[in-house]
């Protein structure tokens, strides 16, 4: 039997043949899934943000990230060609804040070229959603305007903490574990920047204007709260995390215009499952989008052959679902959510 | 203070408002009242500029304000509350003071990051003010809790609260009192007439309950389908034949059939 040379059937293997099951799954499973739910509850938040606030679901915001992203990598191939570097972090670092400040320009003035005009005509929400659709179709050309439709990698500076071959030396085990330096740069900045947000929503006058606009719009205009400074605030935030999102998810992965607009469902899925208009709920159905999809494409059947014993070890892959399907794990989460549980893991009103 | 002249709001064929001219002096508590469907809400809901009316002027002092957005009024010191009381349920009670005075240095982004001890300075005079409100209307001890929480009569005193928290030229309250329990009306009777003795507040209120509109309001006047019916003083108005008509309806149907008003162009 071929597969008996996978297991090792003495007793005393037993034990780090486990870890070499832990190790297996959190390469394969936890780091990424951990990095992409980073990234999705990023975009996520700043769905969630312009949902609750300007009250429609805004279908440029992944091609909002898409721009963000491109601005990021021209201004990093400017600092590149100046020979100015972050090292051992990536450059992109150093060029996300002009990236943001650019994504922050474009979305104020769409604003105010675009949806202020409706939000004046006080148009239905509808209205809105339709518009953000022409938008994100004149973002998605902007971009590939900007910088091509071809594959773009950026990472630069040390790309790995951990490698695969340092792993296996340092632990003696068969598996090995790889942990890139974007991956732990993506969960960083995604607490950091989180943890920024819900402070300033929380805390600061201009974040609790934020919440009373969106709890009571009419009531807000009969208070000191000026709507226009308001909606200001939102945009800037939502480009904000947007181009956060978008530039770590490049990191990861590559940049390509078109993979930006994909990853939209599952952004949308985050939102939510987590009860859209939650910024809690969005960070973690960010999580539980991930985690699911990663889950239901893994092949678990190297996996299985560290923990099972050798006669139970199944043939196939033991995968649910190929690769190319994983955007259909969005599609299912979120058709069950709005099923059994339409208003999201978090109940309750906005904010 | 308030001066509207030959007001008209229409909802296509149905005459909410229909030539109504009155005026509001200053440092006045005047009652609105009428029968349900007299048009006084709507009346509210122009002068407040919620709508836009069909025609007619509104006058806040010497400044025509007729159609003016909400925030623009409020501005300009013109304030209201809701027949059903509005507020912002996840932000707590001072919060939701704290919310109300315009220009906060602290909104400005540039301002929160380069002047934080302006936006200190400026936060801690709205938060006084909002201490010295909740005293007023003795809600101090509801001070952090979530104004989603509170009861129907409290909704109102913070409704009441808010216009506190900027020196108002002129407040409508719209049904203040409605749902209100008899002790907490009593409150809310007492911080009216406060307001207006001790700082100067001109009060028009909409009201059904007679008794907390005799013991406060002075002028008083009568609405009835979408017209002014009688203004003066509470005792007078309250005696007056026409007044009692509407209200226990003499037969509406016997009513003269009133001319076709034409808006003027």
């Amino acid at each position: 039997m071929p597969i008996r040379k996978f297991a090792v059937p003495s007793s005393e293997a037993e034990i780090p043949d486990f870890l070499n099951a832990i190790v297996l799954l959190a390469n394969f499973v936890v780091i990424p899934a951990t990095a992409y739910g980073a990234q999705l509850a990023l975009g996520a938040l700043g769905v969630t943000l312009v949902y609750s606030v300007l009250r429609f679901a805004n279908f440029a915001h992944g091609d909002l990230m898409a721009f963000g992203t491109a601005a990021t990598i021209l201004i990093v191939w400017l600092f590149q060609g100046w020979g100015v570097s972050l090292a051992p972090l990536p450059t992109a670092i150093l060029a996300l804040p002009l990236g943001m400040i650019i994504t922050c320009l474009l979305a104020l003035g769409t604003d105010r070229f675009v949806y202020r005009f409706y939000r004046h005509q006080r148009s239905p929400a509808i209205v809105f959603v339709m518009v953000s659709v022409g938008v994100m179709f004149i973002y998605n050309a902007l971009t590939r305007f900007l910088i091509g439709v071809d594959d773009r990698r950026f990472e630069d500076g040390e790309r790995f903490i951990v490698t695969v071959i340092g792993f296996r030396e340092a632990t003696g085990l068969d598996q090995g574990l790889a942990l890139r330096t974007s991956q732990v740069l993506t969960v960083i900045v995604m607490v950091l920047v989180t943890t920024a947000v819900f402070w300033f929503l929380r805390s600061t006058r201009t974040g609790k204007s934020m919440r009373a606009y969106s709890d009571n719009e009419d009531l807000a205009l009969l208070s000191g709260i000026n709507p226009d400074r308001v909606v200001l605030v939102t945009w800037m935030l939502a480009a904000s995390l947007a181009t956060i999102a978008g530039v770590l998810y490049g990191l990861d992965k590559s940049f390509r215009p078109f993979t930006y607009f994909q990853i939209l469902l599952p952004i949308f899925a985050a939102a939510i499952v987590g009860g859209i208009g939650q910024p809690f709920g969005a960070v973690a159905g960010g999580f539980i989008i991930a985690f699911s999809e990663v889950a239901l494409t893994y092949a678990w059947r190297g996996f299985l052959t560290h923990i099972l014993p050798p006669d139970l070890i199944p043939a196939g892959l033991v995968q649910i679902l190929s690769v190319e399907y994983k955007f259909a794990v969005s599609f299912l989460i979120l058709v069950i959510v709005l099923l059994v549980r339409p208003t999201g893991i978090i109940r309750g009103r906005v904010f | 203070m308030i001066r509207v002249e030959d007001l008209h709001m229409h909802f296509g064929g149905i005459r909410a408002v229909d030539g109504v001219s009155f005026a509001i002096c200053s440092g006045t508590i005047t009652g609105l009242i009428g029968p349900n469907g007299a048009g006084k809400s709507t009346l509210f809901n122009v002068i407040a500029g919620h709508h836009q009316p069909t025609s007619g002027r509104v006058f806040l002092g010497e400044e025509e304000i007729t159609g003016l957005p909400p925030h623009e009024l409020f501005h300009r010191g013109l304030l209201r509350t809701f027949q059903i009381a509005h507020e912002f349920p996840t932000l707590t009670v001072r919060e939701n003071l704290m919310m109300v005075p315009p220009d906060q240095p602290g909104e400005s982004l540039w301002s929160a990051w380069f002047h934080p001890g302006r936006v200190r300075a400026r936060e801690a005079e709205v938060g006084t003010r909002a201490e010295e409100v909740m005293d007023f209307l003795e809600i101090g001890h509801l001070a952090d809790e979530p104004a989603g929480n509170l009861s129907g009569g409290q909704k109102k005193l913070l409704e009441l609260g808010r216009t506190m928290m900027v020196d108002a030229r002129i407040v409508f309250l719209d049904e203040v009192g409605a749902g209100v329990n008899r002790t907490l009306l009593r409150t809310i009777g007492d911080a009216i007439r406060r307001l207006n003795k001790e700082r100067g507040y001109t009060f028009c209120m909409i009201e059904h309950d007679m008794d907390f509109i005799g013991d406060l309001c002075d002028p008083v006047i009568v609405m009835a389908e979408g017209r002014i019916l009688t203004e003066g003083p509470p005792d007078t108005v309250m005696a007056d034949e026409a007044v009692i008509e509407a209200y226990l309806g003499k037969g509406g149907g016997q009513r003269p059939p009133r001319p076709v008003h034409r808006a003027p162009a």
